[in-house]
């Protein structure tokens, strides 16, 4: 199955080879490289992935910087066309701060980065991204942040549950997120941001490290829902 | 030019920074702290005759995100 999915790499970003690792291993295509100063995105893509880091450093907000580069353009321009976008960590905060998805991520509440293997609830099993979970199911997916505490105001998260866009919830306390919420849906559900990393429960050595293999249903999910022929 | 951006979070907004601090300051042994609120300034060296509009347009792209934080602007000898 021909799969095209691209990695964007901010200055500063460092799950970008984990997340091209992981889509190459769920796939067996290779995942096209995109710098943020690239002004255009390779066509005919699948799947856009916007990986966790530090993009330019955290300066300003979390993401903030990283929002306004040139590829972010061209990412905003496709996920509008219906291309579909994974941000996953700082690749969330990247999405929240260009408008893609609502909401913001404050500092964790407890001051503290926190990093370990989380319990998330599956909320939403509507999505292409998330078909392949059962509703309400628990899955473990590893956490690593410091600014994960995502915030709306009552009036989106009320918007955010009635519309089903809530994909996953913390199943434990993290990060004071807000009704709990660790990923959350655009409005056409092909654009989808997470905190947790599901690229760190791929391979069977972080399997055994870090706690589980369910990050790598939500990467076969998304090779089910979103590759063309 | 010179402006002068405040921004500051929300009310309502959790400041886990602030209530760091706040925590701090009582264990300094300051008493009579009621809460502490910690924002950003962002000074400014603008071409002389920028107009608010544009400031405001530059606080709400990129130097606030209104999602969580609200922004002052001070320019020299006015305020709004």
């Amino acid at each position: 199955m021909a799969f095209r999915a691209a990695v964007i790499t901010f200055p500063g970003s460092n799950c970008d080879r984990d997340m091209a690792s992981a889509l190459e291993a769920v796939s067996g295509q290779p995942a096209l490289r995109v710098w943020h100063a690239d002004a255009d995105l390779p066509d005919r893509l699948d799947l856009i992935a916007l990986p966790g880091g530090f993009s330019y450093g955290d300066y300003l907000r979390s993401g903030a910087m990283a929002a306004t580069s040139p590829i972010m353009r061209a990412v905003i321009t496709a996920a509008e066309r219906g291309v579909p976008v994974l941000g996953v960590c700082n690749g969330f905060q990247v999405l929240t701060e260009a408008g893609l998805l609502p909401g913001a991520l404050l500092r964790n509440a407890g001051q503290r980065f926190v990093c370990r293997t989380v319990a998330l609830t599956v909320e939403n099993t509507a999505s292409p991204f998330t078909a392949g979970f059962a509703a309400g199911e628990t899955i473990r997916v590893p956490v690593a942040h410091h600014d994960g505490n995502y915030f709306a105001d009552a009036e989106t998260l009320d918007q955010l549950e009635s519309e089903g866009r809530v994909a996953f919830r913390y199943a434990e306390a993290v990060n004071g997120s807000a009704r709990d919420i660790a990923g959350v849906l655009s409005a056409n559900g092909r654009v989808l941001g997470m905190m947790p990393h599901p690229e760190r429960a791929i391979e069977p050595a972080a399997v055994a490290a870090l706690g589980g293999a369910d990050g790598r249903r939500l990467f076969e999910n998304i090779l089910a829902n979103f590759a063309t022929a | 030019m010179q402006v002068r951006v405040l921004v500051r979070l929300k009310p309502g907004v959790l400041d886990p920074q602030g209530r760091a601090v706040h925590h701090a300051l009582e264990g300094l042994g300051f008493a009579g702290v009621e809460d502490v609120r910690i924002g950003r300034l962002i000074e400014l060296d603008v071409a002389d005759g920028t107009d608010h509009d544009t400031i405001k347009a530059m606080c709400e792209k990129l130097l606030a995100n209104t999602v969580i934080e609200s922004f002052t602007i001070e320019t020299a000898g006015a305020q709004g």
